[in-house]
């Protein structure tokens, strides 16, 4: 049952890919369509059956992958809380996200649309994979394939120069990070002697913690933090996230919003155990975290193209995320991962639909005024603004307040901080998105007409999204506004059931762990007993006296970011909406600050003085004048001159005169016999 | 009866009289000949050899020797036929096409 989750993807993916091109429009996206839905048909019937919290996971192992030594590899797929998450997630909003592709990719040929939704059955199976994983190998057979179909996906339109390079540098800057990743897995391997998640959580944690030290642990757990920045767009290796918006609007919203992009945090979560004994790593996350949310939420503020300001937002939101593992609170990143999923989604395929609407225009300065347009794109975005920014009672509130929450309570020394750099994020996430909404949709419409004179577009009034893309949209809406109630805090009279889901997840499980130390762990509890580690220092709110403390703490913090949230939406409001006069006024009077944010701090720029540079003259001059050319070309050519040479002079040897040969041939018989008869007188 | 010495240095005559032949005339019938008297040469010390040592082998290989020196003798005259033919000249250093 459990493989035909990642199967039934892949089998569309394998119709689309052999005879798609073969096939009229309805029937391979109507394959994909429904592959994406069969598999989401599975995932909530096995989800369903480990709903309770004790739930032991569903394992399936297909077959003994890898076999030497000690390392034992076995291909398996394992469904437990945390991956059920995941599974419907991408189950549930990738099919709403295929169903969507089927309107918005209409204009493209038969085999181009089927070579489109074949790489996206690809893309759905490989995430499958990632997520129900049961080991490290099995997990990075679909991290690096998700990485292989968002290549293939960004450089879709692989004719436009722009869209193939952007498609390489995601490619490329990706490996850098899934370095970091192999390195931490063959530490791990080298440590625990095992891959599996569970045993290897299970052997972390009859370690000490690593207060203050930096041990294998520290190191593994770093080297597999890289892999998460590469994946998910986190400082230093966010620079492709915004530059993948090249391809098709639904690729952006599914692989780089809502699924592959959030596969760093999930791989977080699932060494929740591994990463908590590594106070320094996880230091390290909450501060790469935090950084890359303000910075990214900063440069989302200028940009003017309508997909970039989303790729920032969702840098900056992934940076929440990671904020959230590095304090520990793991539920609270996967629910935060969660409810993004949900708004993220709607709003790149809002911007799809505008985007559709006015023929590929991007960019904010031309559109305004589309809100009496499209009036169902307008208001489905509008919800997702509203959930993004944090506005109470929508998803985003709950999750966004969860972390500020935990980061606040944390143990961190400099949680203060980080919950400052939060908040301020915070307020720039409502600014942004709602700048966003303001400039597209209200106010005057500013259509591009001095370079329109060819008269294509102008003129037509933009058309509202067909049905294909107006229902995603909607249920895309609904579950922006009720995809947070599973996570309504205590202090808001809830029970926070996602966290008590999750929990497991984040635990060792006994009865793995018994059997890994060989009864090294001491613990009594019967076998099958979850046991969660103390992980969360703030999970004591949870317990007793404490509460009332704490429940005050957290109404006055929610109070605070619906307040920095209305804040965010009245500046925006106001500069956007109000005064625009004034946003003139603060550009001319912070001219410097704001062409540094509009080059998006010269991060390219200095990457390319940096390291793209310096390796194209290394590869030129030494690699390929000096190495190639001239060893290697060198060493070759001069072998063939040197035969050549010698040939030249041994030819005039062959006279072709009988004579000679038969003289040589007489001189040589009688030079052997004569040394023959000399020496053996 | 004569010694075995005596056959062998007349075969060695032999066989340096047919050596000169090969190397030194110009016409390739002449050359054919030469190698002949050298296999004749050999057949001579082969016989004397079976003869001085009471067996029989000397003999048989001596048939065998002329065996060969028969077919190589047909094989040799077709080849110098067909070469006169093309090149009206029987000279050995005519025949040098073959070279580098």
């Amino acid at each position: 049952m459990l493989l035909l989750i990642p199967l039934f993807p892949l089998v569309g993916f394998v119709i689309n890919a052999s005879v798609g091109r073969r096939l009229t429009k309805s029937i391979s996206g109507g394959l994909a369509c429904a592959a994406m839905i069969a598999s989401f048909a599975v995932s909530a019937l096995l989800v369903s059956q480990i709903l309770g919290h004790e739930a032991a996971p569903l394992e399936f192992t297909l077959f003994e992958w890898m076999a030497s030594g000690t390392l034992r590899v076995p291909f398996t797929l394992r469904l437990d809380h945390l991956s059920a998450v995941m599974i419907l997630v991408i189950t549930g909003i990738g099919s709403l996200i295929h169903i969507y592709s089927t309107g918005y990719m209409h204009e493209e040929s038969d085999s181009e649309y089927a070579r489109y939704f074949s790489y996206l059955n690809l893309f759905a199976s490989f995430m499958l994979v990632l997520v129900l994983g049961g080991n490290f190998p099995v997990m990075f057979v679909g991290w690096e394939g998700v990485g292989l179909c968002s290549y293939l996906l960004i450089g879709f339109w692989f004719r436009k120069q722009s869209a193939a390079d952007a498609g390489k540098k995601a490619f490329v800057v990706n490996r850098i990070g899934d370095f970091g990743f192999v390195l931490g897995m063959l530490l791990i391997f080298a440590t625990f002697g095992t891959l599996d998640f569970q045993l290897v959580a299970a052997a972390a944690d009859s370690r000490a913690i690593e207060h203050g030290a930096i041990g294998v642990i520290t190191a593994a757990t770093l080297l597999l933090f890289l892999g998460a920045t590469g994946k998910s767009a986190q400082i230093p290796l966010y620079v492709w996230l915004p530059d993948a918006m090249e391809g098709p609007t639904p690729v952006s919203a599914l692989i780089h919003a809502a699924t592959m992009v959030t596969a760093g945090v999930y791989m977080i979560g699932r060494n929740a155990v591994l990463f908590s004994h590594a106070p320094i790593t996880l230091s390290i996350v909450a501060a790469i975290g935090v950084a890359t949310a303000l910075m990214a939420g900063t440069i989302g503020l200028v940009q003017n193209d309508i997909k970039r300001v989303l790729a920032y937002s969702t840098v900056s939101q992934l940076g929440y995320m990671f904020l959230a593992m590095g304090v520990g609170a793991y539920a609270a990143g996967i629910f935060h991962l969660y409810t993004h999923a949900f708004f993220k989604a709607l709003l790149f395929l809002g911007s799809g639909a505008v985007i559709h609407a006015l023929a590929g225009e991007q960019d904010l300065r031309n559109m305004g005024g589309l809100k009496k347009y499209l009036p169902v794109t307008y208001w489905t975005f509008l919800i997702g603004a509203l959930a993004i920014a944090g506005v109470p009672l929508l998803s985003g509130f709950f999750s966004k307040d969860e972390i500020l929450f935990k980061t606040f309570t944390s143990t961190n020394p400099y949680r203060l901080l980080l919950w400052g750099i939060g908040m301020v994020t915070s307020l720039l996430t409502a600014t942004y998105m709602f700048r966003l909404v303001f400039l597209a949709f209200h106010g005057e419409r500013r259509s591009a007409a001095h370079h329109d004179s060819h008269g294509h577009g102008h003129g037509h009034a933009p058309h509202e999204a067909p049905p294909s893309m107006a229902i995603p949209l909607i249920v895309l809406a609904i579950g922006s506004v009720l995809a947070g109630y599973v996570g309504v805090p205590h202090a808001l009279g809830g029970s926070n059931r996602i966290e008590q889901f999750l929990e497991p997840s984040f635990a060792v499980t006994e009865a793995r762990g018994r059997l890994e130390a060989g009864g090294g762990v001491q613990s009594t509890d019967a076998a099958g007993v979850v046991r969660p580690v103390a992980v969360q220092d703030s999970h004591s709110a949870d317990a007793g006296e404490s509460t009332h403390d704490n429940t005050s703490t957290e109404l006055m913090l929610m109070a605070l970011s619906s307040g920095v949230a209305i804040a965010g939406i009245g500046i925006a409001a106001f500069f956007w909406l109000r005064n625009r006069a004034a946003v003139n006024a603060m550009t001319a009077r912070f001219r410097g600050p704001y062409t540094v944010l509009l080059h998006k701090y010269y991060v390219d720029e200095l990457y390319d003085a940096a390291v793209v540079q310096p390796i194209k003259l290394l590869s030129t001059g030494g690699l390929w004048k000096g190495a190639d050319a001239g060893l290697i070309d060198g060493a070759v050519n001069g072998v063939g001159q040197t035969v050549r040479s010698t040939s030249n002079v041994l030819r005039r040897v062959q006279t072709g005169s009988i004579r000679t040969y038969a003289a040589s041939l007489f001189l040589g018989v009688v030079l052997i016999l004569g040394w023959y008869l000399l020496k053996f007188r | 009866m004569v010694p075995l010495n005596y056959y062998l240095a007349l075969s060695g005559v032999l066989f340096a009289i047919g050596t000169a032949g090969v190397f030194l005339r110009r016409n390739l019938i002449t050359v054919l000949l030469s190698i002949e008297i050298m296999l004749n040469a050999v057949n001579l010390t082969f016989v004397a050899v079976g003869r001085y040592r009471g067996s029989v082998d000397g003999q048989i290989i001596t048939f065998f020797v002329m065996t060969v020196a028969a077919a190589e003798a047909a094989v040799g005259l077709a080849l110098i036929i067909a070469l006169f033919r093309h090149r009206e000249t029987l000279s050995p250093d005519a025949f040098t096409a073959l070279k580098w």
